[in-house]
């Protein structure tokens, strides 16, 4: 046995049930991240330390550092100073202020929390940006003295543009004010009537007093008209996210892991939703699909795997894929752009400009690309828009940004990880700003299919006619050509829209790489179907004059076109045609300079059930123009 | 299953944290004190690149003065895990015969510590370093970010931090410049606890209590690691039975008495404690500013 085998022994699972049970407990534990928003006048240092202090989570020996920091800092007479508790840097507490974001931890018997604990003067709104971006709760203190402020409004504004759904509204310091019910109600009232216009779904207002600890950890004698619970037990109980599992599935490459030849895995950490082995992927915004092999965890693998894990996936197929990449299942893909529309809170002393190039880091990607245009400046204070060429410090903006690459997004509101940014300076290498996306201004045409506003019928519509192809097959020298012309000099005349798609000129320009092998005059007629269905989709009346001998062929067509495609056979004897031939095709067939001739030594496979038969040795060209005429009438087609 | 624990949610955050250095930052390296947090750093380390070894070495800082049993285990695990060590020792320091006894705790850890680690990163010329510090185990700690920046002294400026949202991390240096990354900043010392008995990972014997040759000083309890030790007048080892809750230098870490043979008797004692991990620290008890100052000096 090696020694660290034998030291293992020292840390392997206790028989003991009583242990095994509170372990089970505490592993069953949630985590809620919250964020503390307000002044240091709103006694929000004091709130987060009485909290601490009350759930039992300050050592002896902290305890004693506290009273001896409270007689030479504190502000309370001498008595325990919560706030010394959590201002970290020397100058905040010489300063009484709150510079930074700090992060507590505590623990309920329900739940373990972790508090970003944010500064709330307007000089530190990136820094409250930052606690609130992984936060899914934030307390909101209001001074009951004071009411409803400023940066009430500022701080609410701001969780709410990072996407915070949950606020709690602590109305504090309700001592001073004499645990006033009114005065409560004034405060919910007021807050209510401005929020309306933010987007947070749930709002919980709670009156207290952290510094004489009323509705901290149990409820209040002093306010018996309050009926909710206190702010511990709120804090355990709220829900929070939504099943972050339910949601479309969403893997940003972090690292490709290739240990060797056989291996190759794509680690990272699931955004959202979850995959199970098999599933069908694509790559974005490569756009290359396979399957999911293996879900490889820790010397193990996994049947699935869910939002937040992080994780190492292996595919059926060897497809090319690098860091930044985006996973997603194939029939759930995220929207992919080089041109969006964001937020952006700008956090450096140096402004934005517009034009100039950054490094926008988004889903391990790293992408160089540039504000094109600041549309507005969002008041932090009131919301209001108002015009601006550049962005300073701590100011929020609505832009446009254009990278040099595609990226695979999703909106913010709906996927934070897909949908955020960081922005960098190229020089400083500093974190200048953030973003958070609203939507693509410009969808990359090679992914994905081309969403028009405007119909097919539409279009046709706006021509008082039905879009069609009218299909003429037949031999060489059948006369298809001919009918064709003036079919559509009599659809011209008609004040119909139509357009000429001719065998012979499509072979000379779109088809010219063709030959006639029975492969190549497939791939012709599937290359002519495709254009005269765009066509159709214009709204216009196609005259397609091809002699496409094979059955498959045409019925490719039926299947590639619908309902618009018209079958017409000229049906022109062999002997009729070889008579006629005005080209002398046939005359160079026979004398074997022409190789694969339709009608003799390659096959012309007579339509089964054509929309109309033209009888081309006994009607002339004239006639049998305005028998088709006739029938698109008789069809209601024009 | 679709929601994950608290303890679940810690992993895969560190995991991706560790992986993000990996595949940005250039040279990156892992500071291993050998101690638990390190323990846990390395395991998730391992998990985050597995069935692919460590892409980076491990790197100790060594005093000369860490207890036997540390050293002992650290060369264990780099065998047993096959890793990637360089241990770096101040050799200006330890041709002076730098140590706690001859020179205190303050010029000791300076020298031996604080200098020693600047030579090693400048001598690699690591663009990353990873520590295993926790936010809940100090109050200048609880305000520094995941990924933090180092000038090309390798000094922290704690008002002037590059701000962190979301799990996007910055890693981007000029050349001289790097970052220290802190895959723990969000577990506390019972998640920590809790993490080794779940994934049964090994740790330093001398978390665990047993009779140990130990002198009682200034209120703190030290251990008798070897014959350097200089009692003071009329001290004497006496056997006792203790554990460490932390582990550093042997002269400067204080001993608690305890019966926890056990993890299951370490998390049991630890709810029922009212002392923080630190305070068997002999270098943190002075003014409360000095881990900010430290770290403002490359402490890391």
């Amino acid at each position: 046995m090696t020694y660290i085998s034998k030291i293992t022994k020292n840390t392997e699972r206790n028989a003991d049930h009583n242990f095994e049970s509170y372990i089970k407990d505490q592993n069953s534990k949630s985590l809620l991240r919250f964020i503390t928003c307000g002044s240091v006048d709103d006694g929000k240092s004091t709130l987060i330390g009485r909290m601490l202090y009350d759930s039992k989570l300050i050592f002896k020996d902290q305890l004693s550092s506290l009273k001896a920091e409270s007689k030479k800092h504190g502000t309370q007479n001498g008595k325990i100073d919560f706030a010394l508790l959590v201002d970290g840097l020397a100058a905040e507490r010489e300063q009484g202020i709150t510079i930074d974001v700090a992060y507590r931890f505590f623990a309920t018997e329900k739940r373990k929390f972790i508090v970003a604990d944010t500064p709330g003067h307007e000089e530190y709104t990136r820094n409250m940006a930052t606690g609130a971006s992984t936060a899914g709760l934030a307390i909101i203190l209001i001074d009951a003295r004071k009411g409803v402020l400023k940066q009430t409004k500022r701080h609410s504004f701001i969780t709410d543009l990072l996407g915070i759904k949950n606020i709690l509204v602590a109305v504090n310091k309700m001592d001073l004010v004499n645990y006033d019910e009114k005065t409560y109600e004034q405060i919910k009232e007021d807050y209510l009537s401005f929020a309306a216009d933010l987007g947070t779904e749930n709002i919980s207002f709670i009156p207290l007093s952290a510094l004489k600890g009323d509705n901290m950890i149990s409820l209040s004698k002093a306010m018996p008209w309050y009926e909710g619970s206190p702010l511990l037990e709120f804090l355990e109980t709220v829900e929070i996210e939504g099943d972050k599992s339910q949601n479309p599935f969403r893997f940003p490459v972090q690292l490709v892991n290739r240990p060797h030849l056989n291996f190759r895995g794509f680690s990272g950490t699931i955004a959202s939703g979850s995959i199970k082995v098999g599933d069908e992927i694509i790559t974005l915004p490569s756009g290359r699909i396979s399957k999911i092999k293996s879900i490889i965890t820790w010397q193990k693998t996994e049947k699935e795997a869910f939002a937040d894990q992080a994780v190492t996936l292996t595919l059926e197929d060897e497809i090319d894929i690098s860091r930044g990449d985006i996973i997603a299942k194939r029939n759930e893909r995220p929207e992919i752009t080089d041109q969006f529309q964001a937020h952006v809170i700008w956090m450096h002393d140096k402004p934005l400009l517009k034009g100039r190039t950054y490094l926008f880091k988004s889903c391990n990607k790293s992408v160089n690309g540039a504000v094109t245009e600041i549309s507005c400046k969002v008041n932090v204070n009131n919301m209001q828009h108002e015009p601006a060429k550049i962005l300073e410090l701590n100011e929020v903006g609505i832009v446009n940004i254009s990278l040099h690459e595609l990226i695979a997004f999703d909106r913010y509101g709906v996927n934070k990880t897909t949908g955020s940014f960081i922005i960098t300076d190229k020089i400083t290498n500093d974190t200048v700003g953030c973003g958070m996306i609203n939507f693509g201004l410009r969808r990359a045409a090679n992914i994905h299919v081309q969403d028009l506003s405007i119909d097919d019928d539409a279009r046709a519509k706006q021509k008082s006619q039905q879009a069609c192809v009218l299909w003429l097959t037949g031999l060489s020298a059948s006369g298809k050509s001919t009918i064709a012309n003036l079919l559509e000099k009599k659809l011209f005349a008609l004040g119909k829209h139509s357009y000429l798609l001719d065998g012979d000129n499509i072979r000379h320009g779109l088809n010219r790489d063709l030959g006639f092998t029975d492969q190549d005059r497939a791939e012709n007629i599937r290359r002519t179907g495709e254009t005269a269905k765009l066509m159709t989709k214009a709204g216009l009346i196609v005259v397609a004059s091809f002699i496409s001998p094979f059955r498959a062929e045409r019925q490719m067509l039926k299947e590639l076109i619908g309902d618009k495609y018209i079958e017409i056979f000229i049906d022109t004897p062999l002997e009729v045609c070889e008579k006629r031939d005005p080209k002398g095709l046939y005359k160079k067939a026979r004398r074997g300079e022409i190789q694969n001739f339709t009608g003799l030594d390659s096959p012309y496979e007579v339509p089964l059930s054509p929309s109309l038969i033209i009888d081309g040795a006994h009607l002339s060209p004239e006639e049998s123009a305005s028998k088709i005429i006739d029938f698109l009438e008789k069809n209601n087609l024009i | 299953m679709s929601k994950l624990t608290h303890l679940q949610k810690l992993e895969a955050e560190s995991i991706h944290i560790i992986r993000e250095v990996a595949a940005t930052a250039s040279n990156p390296v892992m500071l291993y004190s050998i101690g638990k947090d390190s323990a846990v750093m390395l395991h998730l380390a391992r998990k985050a690149f597995y069935p692919a070894k460590l892409p980076f070495p491990l790197l100790h800082v060594d005093t000369q003065w860490k207890f036997k049993e540390m050293i002992k285990f650290r060369d264990e695990i780099v065998k047993e895990y096959d890793l990637d060590l360089l241990v770096h020792i101040n050799s200006d320091g330890a041709n002076d015969n730098v140590g706690p006894f001859s020179h205190g705790a303050t010029a000791h850890t300076d020298i031996m510590k604080t200098a020693a680690l600047r030579q090693a990163l400048d001598k690699y010329a690591f663009g990353a370093a990873f520590g295993g510090a926790r936010r809940d185990e100090e109050k200048a700690r609880a305000k520094e970010r995941i990924f933090s920046f180092r000038t090309k002294d390798h000094r922290w400026d704690p008002k002037n931090q590059r701000p962190e949202l979301w799990n996007i991390f910055n890693s981007r240096v000029q050349k001289g410049e790097s970052i220290r990354v802190f895959p723990l900043s969000n577990w506390t010392e019972l998640d920590i606890w809790q993490y080794i008995y779940e994934e049964n990972i090994p740790v330093v014997p001398l978390y665990f209590a047993k009779e140990r040759p130990v002198v009682e000083r200034d209120g703190n309890i030290i251990m008798v690691d070897d014959e350097r030790f200089i009692f003071e007048k009329g001290e004497k080892a006496t056997l006792q039975k203790v554990r460490f809750r932390t582990l550093g230098c042997y002269p400067l870490t204080g001993a608690v008495k305890s019966d926890a043979a056990s993890i299951s008797d370490i998390i049991s004692e630890m709810l029922v404690s009212n002392s923080s991990e630190r305070q068997g620290r002999v270098i943190d008890q002075d003014e409360g500013a000095s881990m900010e100052m430290k770290k403002q000096e490359g402490y890391f």
